[in-house]
């Protein structure tokens, strides 16, 4: 017996003999010989809750978090503030352990939740629908490049290299099955390549795919992009950081077919990475064809207003094979969490958030630039994360500066030659709201201190900035 | 019978959308501490947003009430017996809520330098080779978000495999019984669909097997036990069959609650396995997420896992680099990733927790206690009668789940499975899985799972029998049911034909 079960020596007696069998081992003799085990699995023995307490703790201590130093780490999750509200109402019993509401009249309370979500993500992108949730950002754009595949029988994907090189990469793997080829489309001065992108289309283009704002922080252009997609059929996928379209406008406005997302930026922690949620919305003509649950509003046989799992013929455990999509657990604690907080923000604090952070940003992007050696990469609009070259010369150096940072307790950011090697010298910064004035202005104290002791030792410092 | 409108159904569903008015708040911004600029300057406007989006203007009183109210229509596994079949329903310890929100895993930025996230990267690797020894499989990736995004990673594997030994293949080969994920992960991954039959004794048809797999088979999806609750006695033939037409078996991992400890998806000749850490391992599901399905593979596929992969170096920690666990991304034969960052860290923190919990020994009590109680639970509902009416589906020793078949119950006193499901909410249960697996006529799909005492199994024996003597005397009471939850029968098929998916503002 372990802590989480509760047979007694008498109650195993009392279930063995109605049963009928003598002892527990006979139930698995239907388990053929040589693949059933005697030996005990090769792992330590089980420890009191006060010992894996402090064990995990223990690991926790060796992580050096966003408490322990002044991070502008983002490039794709970042440190904005989770309200109270968030942990007690993900921590409730009721929210935090059911499974999936497959029995609507018990399970009001997550459909309901589902139901808000739905409009609330609608809402901010402008989009007719919305599903429940997908996992996270990257595979939400590969769920949407498979509703582009049925929607059409086109053969190639083209993709903005300003997208997250997580998505990038997400997307190549998962279409390969599905023999799809993805064409990149380079960057000019930080934004998507107009030129490129309208030569990288033509009527075999299933479908495109750029982000709002870019993996370096720019704002792109989406009218020309979207525009240029229309022209040969294909279909327009943005990937969208939802806390940034309180400024920017809502792409459902744009022509978008697809807006899809990473959630974590609304109301979820960093967590290493997850969980955190994909937000999945399209224009109506996809409806059934999009993935994952979908929640709508009925009534019940006396009246009253409800909500079910809806549309559910387009789902693996209807349609089987010929199922939109094999998602069927996603991220509904995380979405909740993500309306939670978006109406906690609600209608103006989205805004004013929006504004604190254009305004922080632009006031951090200047002063770095500022620095000896120090440029901004691009001069694109921006509302909370930015490009600098550090004129170090390479990742190395780069790397070699950031150590020098965290030394003292500053994170400035997260080195961009790791996936673009033609920026291999740049920095990507982040400012969330936690970020004040003062601290922005610490990091152009230390970062300012690292780049000049590096570039005293670099024999010959490079020129920054070669993508302007 | 007439019901009398409970208080909570009285409560009429209102949304977050339909309360609060123009001008409250709950979120008070910090304050702009820096020059301001015009906004026209920095973003320009043809750019911008012109209307805000129409979110809701409530107070932070108003927000948390709002939400605690409606959490309370919903039923949760802290409030009573959720015995649903395939779903593994087992007790979520809270000392896991406890250490996941310890800042330093629930703070930890993904792009931290790994020199600075060895805790977190040792633990993944921690829990990489204990899933490898409870799988039987000496290699893990921890990436993929739920079952069936870690299927969709094992076909592709599969895929890639085959590929990279110039013998690409077309088909996979699924049972009858399998999860609808299944043959959907087939279809994404780009194969054919080919179904294997079920035996008379709930397991594979092996002639169908024989005469299905053949040198276009890439490889056979397999749930053991099965959906049916059954371990499959000819489960090394079935791999041997597979395997000598050059195909991989992939383990569904669903099941896995059955078995740890006991026997090995490996030690059966698997290539490919699933967890879902949100069944066996008993992340909490969150109402529909989130999961994690991390894979374990053999040697031979090795080569293809997700990158990156967590390597660690030679050495003692307190010498050298400070690096002795590594995020490897120089793998020239991987797939690539199946999505953002690392995987779902949170859940396998809960997940080492709990498997730092129970050890070895403990792990194998969860299996053993997991097959008691659902052989048990059987054997107390033929006590009492109850499976005259629903018979098990195959009548054998089951695994840590059965499935009944209502077809008798229909028949003789006119209700359904979903009759009796929904008649047990009103004895305040969660039913088990209805209708699945589909080769079951109105089938029920009952796992009871380890955490749940004998006082609970008889007592949900019980009302079964009752609802079932209730329905002999008077089968319109359970057509007609639910009458005490939140809301009653709700109508599918409107929802369907006329969608309304949003507040409409």
């Amino acid at each position: 017996m372990t802590r989480y079960t509760a047979v007694t020596d008498a109650d195993r007696s009392t279930m063995l003999e109605a049963i009928g069998v003598a002892s527990v081992d006979e139930l698995f003799a239907g388990i053929p010989a040589a693949v059933r085990r005697t030996a005990p699995l090769d792992l330590p023995e089980g420890l009191g809750e006060a010992e894996v307490y402090a064990e995990l703790r223990e690991l926790a201590a060796r992580n050096t978090s966003v408490e322990d130093e002044v991070s502008f780490l983002g490039a794709g999750m970042y440190d904005h503030y989770v309200p109270a509200v968030i942990d007690m109402l993900m921590g409730r019993s009721e929210f935090l352990t059911p499974y999936t509401p497959y029995q609507p009249e018990i399970s009001q309370g997550g459909l309901q939740v589902m139901f808000e979500y739905q409009t609330a993500i609608c809402e901010l992108t402008g989009m007719d629908v919305s599903n429940a949730s997908v996992y996270e950002g990257p595979s939400a754009l590969a769920a949407a490049a498979y509703l582009a595949k049925l929607s059409n029988s086109r053969k190639r994907f083209v993709i903005s290299r300003a997208v997250h090189p997580h998505a990038r990469e997400t997307l190549t793997t998962l279409c390969a099955g599905y023999e799809m080829s993805v064409t990149e489309v380079p960057l000019a001065g930080g934004v998507t390549d107009l030129s490129a992108w309208s030569d990288a289309i033509d009527d075999d283009v299933s479908a495109v795919f750029f982000a709002q704002p870019n993996y370096l922080g720019a704002v792109e252009d989406p009218a020309p992009l979207v525009a240029a997609a229309r022209e040969h059929g294909a279909l327009v996928v943005c990937s969208a950081d939802p806390l940034t379209l309180g400024i920017l406008e809502a792409p459902g406005s744009l022509g978008v077919d697809v807006c899809v997302g990473e959630g974590q930026t609304l109301g979820n922690r960093l967590d290493f990475g997850g969980p955190s949620f994909g937000f999945f919305a399209a224009r109506d003509e996809h409806l059934r064809r999009m993935p994952g649950r979908i929640v709508g509003e009925t009534v019940d046989v006396d009246g009253r207003r409800g909500f079910v799992l809806t549309l559910q013929t387009r789902e693996q455990h209807i349609r089987r094979e010929k199922a939109t999509s094999n998602i069927c657990t996603a991220q509904a604690l995380n979405a909740l969490a993500g309306v939670v907080y978006l109406s906690w923000l609600g209608r103006h604090g989205l805004v004013e958030l929006g504004e604190l952070l254009v305004q922080r940003t632009a006031y951090a992007r200047d002063a770095l630039g500022s620095l000896d050696g120090v440029a901004a990469l691009h001069d694109q609009p921006v509302i909370r994360e930015f490009a600098v070259s550090l004129g170090v010369g390479d990742l190395e150096a780069v790397r070699r500066v950031i150590a020098r940072c965290a030394a003292e307790h500053v994170n400035p950011g997260h080195p961009l030659g790791i996936d673009y090697p033609e920026y291999s010298d740049c920095l990507l910064v982040a400012i969330t709201e936690q970020r004040s004035r003062a601290d922005i202005d610490l990091l152009v104290d230390v970062l300012g201190r690292a780049v000049a002791a590096e570039r005293s030792d670099v024999p010959a410092p490079r020129r920054g900035g070669e993508a302007r | 019978m007439t019901p009398t409108e409970t208080a909570m159904q009285r409560d009429r569903a209102v949304t977050i959308f339909e309360k609060g008015q123009a001008g409250r708040r709950a979120f008070s911004p910090p304050p702009l501490d820096v020059p301001e600029r015009p906004l026209d300057e920095l973003i320009p406007p043809r750019l911008r947003r012109r209307e805000p989006a129409r979110l809701p203007e409530v107070s932070e009183p108003e927000l948390v009430r709002h939400y605690v109210r409606i959490s309370r229509r919903n039923f949760d596994l802290d409030t009573g017996f959720y015995p649903l079949g395939s779903c593994t329903m087992k007790h979520n310890p809270r000392l896991h809520e406890r250490v996941a929100g310890l800042a330093g895993h629930a703070r930890l930025h993904p792009l931290q330098d790994p020199q600075r996230a060895q805790g977190a990267l040792e633990l993944m690797w921690n829990l990489e080779r204990a899933l490898a020894e409870i799988a039987g499989l000496p290699y893990v990736s921890l990436q993929p978000s739920a079952g069936s995004h870690g299927e969709l990673a094992g076909v592709l594997l599969t895929r890639a495999y085959h590929e990279d030994r110039g013998d690409p293949r077309r088909t996979v080969l699924t049972p009858d019984t399998a999860h609808g994920t299944n043959p959907a992960t087939v279809t994404m991954a780009g194969y054919d669909v080919v179904k294997v039959g079920t035996n008379a004794d709930g397991g594979v048809d092996l002639d169908d097997l024989r005469a299905k797999a053949d040198k276009d088979t890439a490889c056979l999806m397999l749930t053991n036990p099965n959906t049916l609750g059954l371990f499959d006695p000819n489960i090394e033939e079935i791999v041997r069959i597979v395997h000598d037409v050059g195909a991989t078996a992939y383990y569904d991992g669903a099941n896995l609650n059955a078995v740890m400890g006991i026997s090995r998806p490996g030690d059966m000749g698997f290539d490919i396995v699933h967890f879902n850490l949100h069944k066996s391992f008993t992340q909490p599901h969150g109402g529909g997420g989130p999961g994690a399905g991390p894979i374990a593979v053999s040697e031979r596929i090795a080569p293809f896992l997700p990158r990156p992969v967590i390597v660690r170096h030679g050495g003692e920690r307190s010498n050298g680099s400070g690096r002795e666990f590594d995020l490897d991304y120089d793998r020239p034969k991987s797939i690539g990733r199946v999505r953002g960052f690392q995987g779902n860290y949170g859940c396998f923190v809960r997940a080492y927790a709990y498997i730092r919990s129970l050890g070895a020994s403990g792990l194998r009590d969860a299996s053993e206690v997991a097959v008691l109680n659902a052989n048990y639970l059987l054997a107390r509902l033929r006590q009492l009668g109850v499976c005259e009416l629903l018979p098990p589906a195959y009548d054998r020793i089951c695994m840590h789940e059965f499935a009944l078949t209502g077809a008798p119950m229909k028949s003789e006193l006119g209700i359904r499975t979903l009759d009796l499901a929904k008649r047990l909410l009103d004895h305040g249960y969660h039913p088990p899985t209805v209708y699945f697996p589909l080769l079951v006529e109105e089938a029920l799909l009952i796992e009871p799972t380890e955490t749940e005492t004998k006082e609970t199994l008889d007592a949900f024996a019980e009302a079964v029998a009752a609802i079932l003597s209730e329905a002999r005397e008077d089968p319109e009471i359970a057509r007609g049911a639910p009458y005490t939850t939140p809301v009653r029968r709700l109508d599918e098929a409107g929802a369907a034909k006329k969608p309304v998916l949003r507040q409409p503002l």
